[in-house]
C-alpha cells in the first residue's frame, strides 16, 4: 500500500510538467499540419484558403524530392555511423589516464561549440579551399593533386564537416558513459586477464548501449535538420547533390514564403523521421533488452 | 492556453516597465545588411543623434540573407520590429505594391533629382518612390593590365564576351596558379543566377515570355549557358561551381584571376592597397556583351524604406533622409576619404574633381549604371522589371534552384540540355503554383 | 611488466593528444587567422602562425558591435533555458524512469520524433503569437521558447541516466523514512551528477548555439551572439579574418564553461559508494 501511495504522489508531482511537455509537442505539431492543408503565401496577403492535400502533393511531386530524401538518409547515416564508431575510440582515448588528460579531453570537444554558420564558412574557405585552403596546401605539399571538395564531392565535404561538429557530442557522451562503468568490475576483468578484444565486445559495448541510443537519437534530430552548413558551402548544388530535405523546406518556407507548402514539407520530414526512429529503436533496442 | 496567457500577462508587465522608462527619446531600430559601407554608415550615425538630440538609433546589422529573411517576415506579418529597412532593387516595387512600404517625401535640399535615373526608378512604384538609395552598383570587367601587357594583350573597352574567351584562353595558366576568368559559380539567385541572367539577356534571352511562360529551353539560353560553361569551366579556376562574389574578390585580389566580370562594387575593393596584392594592376572595361547590349549590365541598388508597420514614421523619414543626403556623402568624404563616399546613387558625386580623382572607375561605374535599363533589359519583350532578376516575389525560389542546375552543368555532372531541361519544368511548376496559369 | 604498462600508458596518452590535436585544428586555425589580415587569411601558402600578428580585427569587432551586450543575453537565455528546462524535466524523467508505464517509451520517442519537425515549418505562426503577445525580442520569450525547444533532449537524457540508478537505493531510502522530496535532493540527484552535468553542459551549448529561433525572434535588445555572428557572415568583402575573431569571441565564454565544467563532469562521475 505505501509503495502505490508513493507512486500516486510521484504521478502527482510530475503531472503538470508532463502535460506542459505534451503540450508544446502538440501545439506547434498541430498548428504545422493545420496549416499545411491551407494555401498561405505570405507574400500574397489574402491567399489564405483551406486546399486539403494539394500542399502534399506538389511537395511529393517535386522532382527534387527524392533525391533530397536519398541525401538526407544518405547525410544522416554517414554521421552517424561516423560519429558512434570514432566517438567510442576517442572516448575509450580519452578514458585513459595520461598527462593532460583535462585539457585535451576540452580540446576534442571544442568543435562542439563552434556555431554551424561559422564553421561552414571556415571550412569552406579556410580549410578546403581547392585555391588557397590549408587542405589543399598540405596536399600539394605533399605533391598530390588536392581535392575540388565542394564541385567534385559535395555531399561528403558536408558530411565531414557536419561529423566534425557532432563526433564531439557522442565523445562527451560515451566518455561519461564509460565512467560509470564499474571500477570494480573493470578490474575484476583486469584480474581474470580478459583479452581487450572480447573484453570490448562483452564489457565495453553493452554497457555502452544506451549512451550509443542517446546519441543516435539526439543526433537524428538535428541531422535531419541539417541546413546552416549546406546553405554556406554549396547552397544544396551542384544540382540537387547535396539538398536535403531541409533545405528543400528552407526554398519553400524563407524563399518563397510559402507557409502552406512549407508546413506540408515540415510534416513530411516528420513522419520520415519517425519511421526512421522506430526501425531504429527496433535495432537499437534489442541491445538494450539483452543487457 | 492557459500557460500562453500567463506568458503574455508577464511579457506585458516586463514591457509597460520597459515603455516607462524610455518616454523620453523616439528610439528607431534600423535593419542594415553588414556591407562595408552600411558599417561606415552605422559608425558616423552619432553624428545623425548630435544633430537630432530627441532620436535615439538602435541597429540590427545582419548578413544579407539573414536580413532579407527578417525583414520580409516581419514585414509580410506586421511584426512592426523595424522602422528603417535596407532592402534592394528587388524587395521594393514588389513590397511598394502590396502598400508595405511608406512612401517617401523628400524636402528641396535633399534634391530628388540629383539620383541617378536608373537607380531612382528601381526604387519606385507606380512614379513615387518607396525607398531611397545608399549606394548603387552595375557590373564591369575587372582585368590585371601587368599580365595583358606581358602577353601583349588589350582589352577593349567595351568587350564581347567572345573577347573574353580569347584573353582567358590564352592568360589561363592553371599551373602558375592563373586562371583566365574568375565568375560567379555558387548557386544562388543573387550569385550565379544574376551573372547568368545578364549573359542570357544579352544572348537575346529572357526569363518568361509575355504570357509568364518560361524561356529556359530556348536557344539563347542554351547558347547563354554552354558559352557560360564552357568559359568558367575550362579556363576559370578549380571549384569554380562554389565561389561566389567573395570567392572571387579573394581570388583577384590575391592575384589569381586575370580577368573577373561582377559588381561594380569589387572595384573599390581590388584597388584597395591594404586588402588586395594586385591593387596598383588593376584596370576596367564594361562589362562584356553578345549579341545584344541590353540587359549585359546589371542594376542593384541597397536602400532604405520604411515599413508602413512603424510607430515613428517621422523620426524614421528624417534618418531616410539623412544617410542618403549629399551631406552625409559629405561626412564620409571628410572623415574616411572621397574614396569612401558611397557610390552609384547621386550625379553630383561624379562630377566633383575629389572623388574622380580618388577613385578612377568612377566613369565606367557611372556609364554602366545609366546603360541599365531594368524595364526594358531583353531583346525580346518581357513581362517583368529587373535586369539580373525577375521583379516577382517567386523569384527567389527559381533563380536559387536555377542557380542549383547551373552549377550541376558548371561542374560537369550533367549536360547544359539536361540542365535547362529541368530548370524549365522546375520553374514551370512553382509559376503554375503562384496561379499565373493553369497548364 | 611494470615498464611496459608504463610505454603502453605513455602511447596511449599519445595517441590521445593526437587524436585531440586533430579535432581541435579547424578551431586552432581559426584563432590564428583571427591574428591574420584579412589579404594574408586567404594568401598562399597559408602561414601556421601569423607573420605580423595584428589585434586589428578584434579592435573592429569590439568598435563594430556591444560584445559584451551580446554575450549577456546569451548567457541568460542558456543558463536561463538550462535551469527552467532542469526544473521541469527533473521531476518528469524521475516518473518515467521509476514509475514507468507502458506508454512511457512510446511517448518519449514521440517526444523526440516532435523535435524531428524542422523549425521553418513554424517559423510563421510561432512569429504571430509572439507578435500578439507582445514577446519579440525580449530575453524572456527567447528563453522559454529555447528551454521548450530543448525540453525533450533533457528528459531523454535525465531518463537515461536516472535508469541506470538501481532501483533498490531508493527503495531503502524509501523504507527509512525518506519523502520523496529527500528522495530526489539527496539521493537521486547526488549519485546522478554526472549525468545531470553532462545534461547541463550539452544544453547549455545547444542553446548558445541555436542559430535559428534566436535569430528570428529577437532584433537588438534580445539579440544574442549568434547575432553578433551573422553580422559578420558573408558581407560584401574580405571577412574570414573579421569572422574568426567574431567566431573566437564567441566561443570563448563557453570554452571557459566547458574547462570548469569538465571538470566537475569526471569528479561527479566517481560514485563508487553506488552498487
Amino acid at each position: 500500500m505505501a509503495i502505490s501511495r508513493e507512486r500516486l504522489v510521484g504521478v502527482g508531482a510530475t503531472s503538470p510538467s508532463v502535460v506542459m511537455l505534451l503540450l508544446w509537442m502538440v501545439v506547434p505539431l498541430g498548428m504545422t499540419i493545420w496549416f499545411s492543408l491551407h494555401r498561405y503565401l505570405l507574400l500574397q496577403p489574402g491567399s489564405y484558403t483551406l486546399v486539403g492535400l494539394e500542399n502534399y502533393a506538389y511537395f511529393l511531386q517535386d522532382p527534387a524530392f527524392l533525391n533530397a530524401l536519398w541525401n538526407t538518409l544518405v547525410l544522416v547515416g554517414s554521421v552517424l555511423i561516423i560519429t558512434v564508431v570514432f566517438g567510442v575510440a576517442i572516448a575509450l582515448l580519452l578514458n585513459q589516464p595520461f598527462w593532460g588528460q583535462g585539457i585535451a579531453r576540452i580540446l576534442a570537444i571544442s568543435p562542439f561549440f563552434i556555431m554551424p554558420t561559422a564553421s561552414g564558412l571556415i571550412w569552406k574557405n579556410l580549410l578546403m579551399d581547392p585555391n588557397s585552403g590549408f587542405i589543399s596546401w598540405a596536399m600539394k605539399s605533399l605533391s598530390l593533386e588536392p581535392i575540388v571538395w565542394f564541385s567534385n564531392w559535395p555531399l561528403l565535404s558536408i558530411i565531414l564537416i557536419v561529423a566534425w561538429r557532432w563526433l564531439p557530442f557522442a565523445t562527451l557522451i560515451l566518455l561519461t558513459a564509460l565512467q560509470s562503468l564499474d571500477e570494480e568490475q573493470r578490474e575484476a576483468a583486469q584480474m581474470d586477464g580478459a583479452r581487450p578484444i572480447p573484453y570490448f565486445l562483452y564489457i565495453i559495448l553493452p554497457h555502452l548501449a544506451r549512451a550509443i541510443t542517446v546519441v543516435v537519437l539526439i543526433e537524428m534530430i538535428f541531422l535531419l535538420v541539417v541546413f546552416a552548413e549546406i546553405f554556406v558551402t554549396t547552397s544544396g548544388g551542384p544540382g540537387s547533390e547535396s539538398t536535403n530535405l531541409a533545405f528543400m523546406i528552407y526554398k519553400q518556407a524563407l524563399l518563397q514564403f510559402d507557409v502552406g507548402g512549407a508546413s506540408a514539407g515540415g510534416v513530411i520530414a516528420v513522419v520520415l523521421a519517425n519511421i526512421i526512429a522506430i526501425f531504429l529503436v527496433r535495432l537499437i533496442g534489442k541491445n538494450l533488452d539483452e543487457e | 492556453m492557459s500557460y500562453g496567457k500567463r506568458l503574455a500577462g508577464v511579457a506585458a508587465l516586463a514591457l509597460g516597465l520597459g515603455v516607462g522608462a524610455t518616454a523620453q527619446a523616439v528610439e528607431i531600430t534600423i535593419a542594415t545588411v553588414n556591407n562595408a559601407d552600411m558599417i561606415r554608415m552605422k559608425n558616423l550615425s552619432d553624428q545623425f543623434e548630435k544633430k537630432y538630440a530627441d532620436i535615439e538609433l538602435d541597429w540590427v546589422v545582419l548578413n544579407e540573407n539573414t536580413l532579407r529573411q527578417r525583414v520580409t517576415q516581419d514585414i509580410a506579418t506586421g511584426g512592426g520590429q523595424f522602422d528603417v529597412m535596407m532592402i534592394g532593387t528587388y524587395e521594393v516595387p514588389i513590397w511598394a505594391e502590396k502598400g508595405w512600404l511608406n512612401e517617401l517625401d523628400f524636402s528641396d535640399s535633399y534634391d530628388v533629382g540629383d539620383l541617378l535615373d536608373p537607380i531612382r526608378k528601381g526604387l519606385s512604384y507606380e512614379g513615387d518612390m518607396y525607398a531611397a538609395p545608399f549606394y548603387g552598383e552595375s557590373t564591369m570587367t575587372m582585368y590585371r593590365q601587368d599580365l595583358f601587357d606581358e602577353a601583349g594583350l588589350s582589352m577593349p573597352a567595351n568587350p564581347t564576351w567572345g573577347d573574353i574567351y580569347e584573353r582567358a584562353q590564352q592568360l589561363h595558366k592553371p599551373d602558375d596558379d592563373q586562371f583566365g576568368v574568375c565568375l560567379r559559380g555558387k548557386p544562388g539567385w543573387g550569385q550565379n543566377a544574376a551573372l547568368v541572367s545578364t549573359m542570357v539577356n544579352s544572348f537575346g534571352g529572357r526569363w518568361f515570355d509575355m504570357d509568364w511562360q518560361p524561356q529556359l529551353d530556348t536557344a539563347a539560353w542554351h547558347h547563354a549557358v554552354s558559352f557560360y560553361v564552357d568559359l568558367l569551366g575550362n579556363y576559370g579556376p578549380p571549384g569554380a561551381s562554389s565561389n561566389g562574389f567573395n570567392e572571387n574578390l579573394s581570388l583577384f585580389s590575391g592575384g589569381k584571376c586575370a580577368m573577373w566580370v561582377d559588381a561594380t562594387v569589387a572595384a573599390g575593393m581590388v584597388t584597395d592597397p591594404e586588402s588586395s596584392q594586385v591593387a596598383d594592376e588593376v584596370a576596367f572595361a564594361q562589362a562584356p556583351h553578345a549579341v545584344t547590349e541590353k540587359g549585359s549590365k546589371w542594376l542593384w541598388s541597397w536602400a532604405l524604406g520604411i515599413p508602413s508597420s512603424t510607430q515613428k514614421p517621422e523620426a524614421a523619414q528624417k534618418f531616410v533622409a539623412w544617410a542618403t543626403s549629399k551631406e552625409y556623402t559629405r561626412l564620409v568624404a571628410q572623415k574616411e576619404g572621397w574614396r569612401n563616399a558611397p557610390p552609384g546613387t547621386r550625379k553630383s558625386l561624379y562630377q566633383n574633381p575629389k572623388y574622380q580623382k580618388a577613385a578612377p572607375f568612377a566613369d565606367k561605374v557611372l556609364d554602366a549604371i545609366q546603360a541599365a535599363r531594368p524595364q526594358d533589359s531583353t531583346l525580346k519583350e518581357s513581362p517583368y522589371v529587373g535586369v539580373q532578376f525577375v521583379g516577382i516575389s517567386e523569384f527567389q525560389g527559381i533563380g536559387t534552384s536555377v542557380g542549383q542546375q547551373l552549377a550541376a552543368a558548371l561542374s560537369g555532372s550533367k549536360s547544359v540540355e539536361q540542365v535547362l531541361k529541368s530548370a524549365q519544368r522546375s520553374t514551370k511548376r512553382t509559376m503554375k503554383r503562384s496561379g499565373y496559369y493553369d497548364n | 611488466m611494470v615498464n611496459q604498462a608504463r610505454w603502453q600508458r605513455v602511447g596511449w596518452g599519445v595517441a590521445a593528444w593526437l587524436v585531440a590535436l586533430l579535432m581541435f585544428f579547424p578551431i586552432y586555425w581559426m584563432i590564428m587567422t583571427s591574428f591574420k589580415t584579412e589579404a594574408a587569411a586567404v594568401s598562399t601558402p597559408p602561414s601556421i602562425v601569423p607573420m605580423e600578428p595584428t589585434l586589428q580585427n578584434y579592435e573592429t569587432v569590439f568598435e563594430q558591435s556591444d560584445y559584451f551586450r551580446f554575450a549577456w543575453n546569451s548567457v541568460v537565455i542558456s543558463l536561463g533555458s538550462t535551469m527552467l528546462g532542469l526544473l521541469v524535466a527533473v521531476p518528469a524523467a524521475w516518473a518515467m524512469a521509476f514509475i514507468p508505464s507502458k506508454r512511457t517509451k512510446p511517448t518519449l520517442l514521440w517526444m523526440l520524433s516532435t523535435k524531428m519537425l524542422p523549425p521553418v515549418g513554424v517559423l510563421v505562426p510561432i512569429y504571430l503569437l509572439f507578435r500578439d503577445w507582445g514577446l519579440l525580442d525580449t530575453l524572456f520569450g527567447l528563453t522559454v521558447v529555447l528551454m521548450l525547444m530543448n525540453l525533450p533532449i533533457i528528459v531523454w537524457m535525465l531518463y537515461t541516466y536516472f535508469r541506470e540508478i538501481p532501483k533498490d537505493i531508493l527503495e531503502s531510502a524509501r523504507m527509512e523514512g525518506a519523502g520523496l522530496w529527500q528522495e530526489v535532493v539527496y539521493i537521486l540527484l547526488p549519485i546522478s551528477l554526472g549525468g545531470i552535468a553532462s545534461t547541463v553542459l550539452l544544453n547549455v551549448i545547444l542553446a548558445w548555439n541555436e542559430s535559428f529561433w534566436s535569430l528570428n525572434l529577437t532584433s537588438s535588445d534580445a539579440a544574442p551572439l549568434t547575432a553578433f555572428i551573422a553580422s559578420y557572415t558573408s558581407p560584401e568583402g574580405l571577412f574570414w579574418a573579421k569572422l574568426s575573431a567574431a567566431s573566437t569571441l564567441a566561443i570563448a565564454p563557453i570554452l571557459i564553461l566547458g574547462w570548469f565544467s569538465q571538470k566537475q563532469l569526471v569528479r561527479g562521475m566517481t560514485f563508487g559508494a553506488v552498487k
